[in-house]
């Protein structure tokens, strides 16, 4: 799954995953029985088959997409499994909302501190998790998933407590002002700034992996916390911790730029589980910031042209997780059989020990 | 305050008997070194099946049903981790990721995209024979739906069968030292299977239980994290058969509070509550985490 095979390879691959999603689909709707070239027109229709479909319902939402499985690439490089995407999102959300609310006019000023407040109650409610695996060894799989789930109850509490709108009658957040809206891309529907934001970090993010000496160390650390160790100059505790309140900050920044360019306000549904389909954007992209571009639009459009089969060919819009989850069920099997053939190979071990 | 402490207690009984089954069969698949995150799938493809086989064949067909469906999120994982060898966390996140879309799906084509609320037949309370008239405790333990009972007798056969048998102690072994449990002619890909099965079977039936005894409907996603809890009773539990029961009440008596707190009138915001057991999970990790022990090969790659 590394990115060293140079630009055919990763053409290649982009168009068989592209093929195999397709295939699983009809697939899946052949066997449960579904008007299959129905189905499948209505999610070509959805997703790219047209100039709205493709800038309002794809391209919106492969923003958080691409900015939450960043956040996962990140976690997962250093060898952490932080699961808590969703939550640190909805924490990311909720801050952002709180400070656009609070901070009065002034356009960009309010956008960035906004912003910023996103990002770091994404890197804080990261954080806790972090802690408690730095200090305590809990295992984050587990502590990220419940602090999902305390994310959802907070914001439902916040919606309909301290944050609620001023009548009372809605679980949702006042609308923000209009100077604090992520401006529109013109032209394009509802797709705002967010993109340009999106691409321009995830770009980044890749960029400090591959050449930094930070990059260097999460990556080292990721795959051998003992020979990280052992190598001395590497900090493993001090360079995990980071690596996943990074990915915590991302996530909420994911939050954030949602509040800010597309709901305009704080609900508890913010997220219809970004955080999550992360996960499948981010092994997809064999884990590379810059590969994640690709996937979270892919994963978009799936998830966009979803919508449409419901409404047109009455397809469950939930088959677009039995899909991710066969996605990435293949592309662990096919990392399995491979780390197996090089050891196969070598006649050595040549596995990787999962952080213990 | 007894009239508000035994339906606490009953509560208490009521909501940790899935968590333990669940958690019962997670410990086995922990103490062959093995970390099934795909329990909540199990779960929640056991809440599934109770309600399709509930729907044919009655309380019983729902039990059947809801094995079937744990035993099924048990075989993927079992032939993804064990015979293809790919990585624990990502294949069971995978699963549960599976069993949420495939039992959405299914509900939405089987029975109505509108998510009509379907009944399934239940099994009320059966009150033992004398045990259930005890003060106090006695309506709350004994007055319970069968697979509560059922519950109950496997704690302690299952820390006899670990204590007291080869079987159990092989189990034990290949979480310790699976390369040295091999080498003394322990089958130790062959008990990880069964360990696995029987972990996605269990807790399949705790999903079963959900339905059965406790809601009498299926709801998506009904399974809300309870599998993922049942991970962390494990380690509250120590990974033995009775911390992991003792653990279980922990939880059911959290989420009992719940309901003790509204009779009572506290005024306290209500979303608090629902956060209780999650809060409670991660309070409890911290302070188990550094005391206990976990099987030495736990998550480690095959």
């Amino acid at each position: 799954m590394r990115a060293s095979r140079g630009p055919a390879w990763t053409v290649f691959l982009a168009l068989g995953s592209l093929m195999a999603i397709v295939g699983a689909t009809a697939l899946l709707l052949l066997i449960a029985g579904y008007d299959v070239p129905r189905a499948l027109g209505a999610l070509w229709t959805g997703s790219v088959g047209s100039w709205y479909a493709l800038t309002s319902a794809t391209l919106v939402r492969a923003i958080p997409l691409m900015l939450t499985g960043c956040a996962i690439a990140v976690a997962f490089r250093a060898g952490v499994w932080n699961i808590g995407a969703e939550g640190q999102l909805l924490a990311g959300g909720a801050g952002a909302t709180a400070v656009a609310l609070l901070v009065p006019g002034a356009g960009t000023i309010a956008i960035v501190l906004s912003l910023a407040t996103g990002a770091a109650a994404g890197g804080v409610w990261a954080g806790i998790a972090a802690g408690l695996r730095a200090r305590f060894g809990v295992l984050e799989v587990i502590s990220t998933i419940m602090l999902n789930f305390v994310a959802l109850y907070a914001v439902s509490f916040l919606v309909r407590g301290p944050l609620q709108e001023p009548t009372h009658a809605y679980p949702q957040s006042s609308s923000l002002a209009d100077a604090v809206h992520l401006a529109r891309i013109p032209g394009a529907g509802r797709l705002h700034a967010g993109i340009a934001l999106a691409v321009v970090i995830v770009l980044a993010a890749g960029w400090v992996m591959r050449h930094t000496a930070a990059g260097y160390r999460l990556m080292a650390v990721g795959e051998s916390p003992a020979a990280a160790a052992s190598a001395g100059m590497i900090d493993v505790r001090r360079v995990t911790t980071l690596a996943f309140i990074t990915s915590g900050a991302l996530a909420g920044l994911a939050g954030a730029v949602e509040v800010l360019g597309v709901t305009f306000a704080l609900y508890e549904d913010l997220s219809p589980g970004y955080g999550y389909t992360a996960i499948a954007v981010a092994l997809l992209a064999g884990l590379d910031p810059w590969r994640v571009i690709g996937t979270s639009l892919l994963f978009a459009a799936l998830e966009a042209g979803a919508g449409a089969m419901q409404r047109d060919a009455g397809v469950p819009s939930t088959l677009v997780s039995v899909i991710e989850a066969f996605l990435i069920l293949g592309v662990v099997a096919a990392q399995a059989l491979r780390a197996r053939r090089a050891s196969m190979v070598t006649g050595g071990e040549l596995r990787r020990e999962s952080a213990a | 305050m007894t009239d508000a402490l035994t339906p606490f207690l009953a509560a208490t009984v009521r909501t940790a008997t899935p968590l333990a089954l669940a958690a019962l069969g997670e410990m086995l698949v922990e103490r062959t070194g093995i970390i099934n995150i795909g329990l909540e799938g199990a779960v929640l493809a056991g809440a599934f099946g109770a309600l399709a086989g509930a729907t044919a064949g009655g309380v019983a067909g729902g039990y059947v049903g809801a094995v079937a469906g744990g035993l099924l999120v048990g075989a993927i994982f079992a032939f993804c981790v064990l015979v293809l060898r790919a990585d624990q966390i990502i294949t069971g996140m995978a699963l549960t990721l599976l069993a949420v879309g495939a039992t959405g799906t299914l509900y939405r084509a089987l029975y109505g995209a509108s998510g009509a609320s379907l009944q399934a037949p239940t099994s009320g309370p059966w009150a033992v024979p004398a045990l259930a008239t005890l003060p106090i405790l006695g309506e709350a333990l004994f007055d319970q739906p069968v697979i509560t009972y059922v519950t109950y007798l496997l704690v302690p056969t299952l820390a006899w069968w670990m204590a007291r048998t080869h079987a159990g102690l092989a189990l034990r072994a290949i979480g310790e030292r699976p390369d040295a449990a091999a080498a003394a002619g322990i089958p130790v890909a062959r008990m990880r299977t069964i360990a696995v099965l029987v972990g996605g079977a269990l807790g399949g039936l705790a999903g079963g239980t959900l339905v059965l005894a406790q809601a009498g409907t299926f709801v998506e996603n009904m399974s809300a994290g309870r599998g993922f809890i049942a991970l962390a009773i494990v380690v509250l539990g120590r990974w033995q058969p009775l911390g992991v029961a003792l653990g279980a009440l922990v939880f059911g008596a959290a989420s009992a509070l719940q309901f003790a707190f509204q009779a009572m009138g506290w005024n306290v915001p209500y979303q608090l509550f629902l956060a209780a057991p999650y809060l409670l999970t991660l309070g409890a990790l911290a302070g188990a985490m550094g005391r206990a022990r976990a099987p030495a090969s736990l998550g480690r790659p095959l």
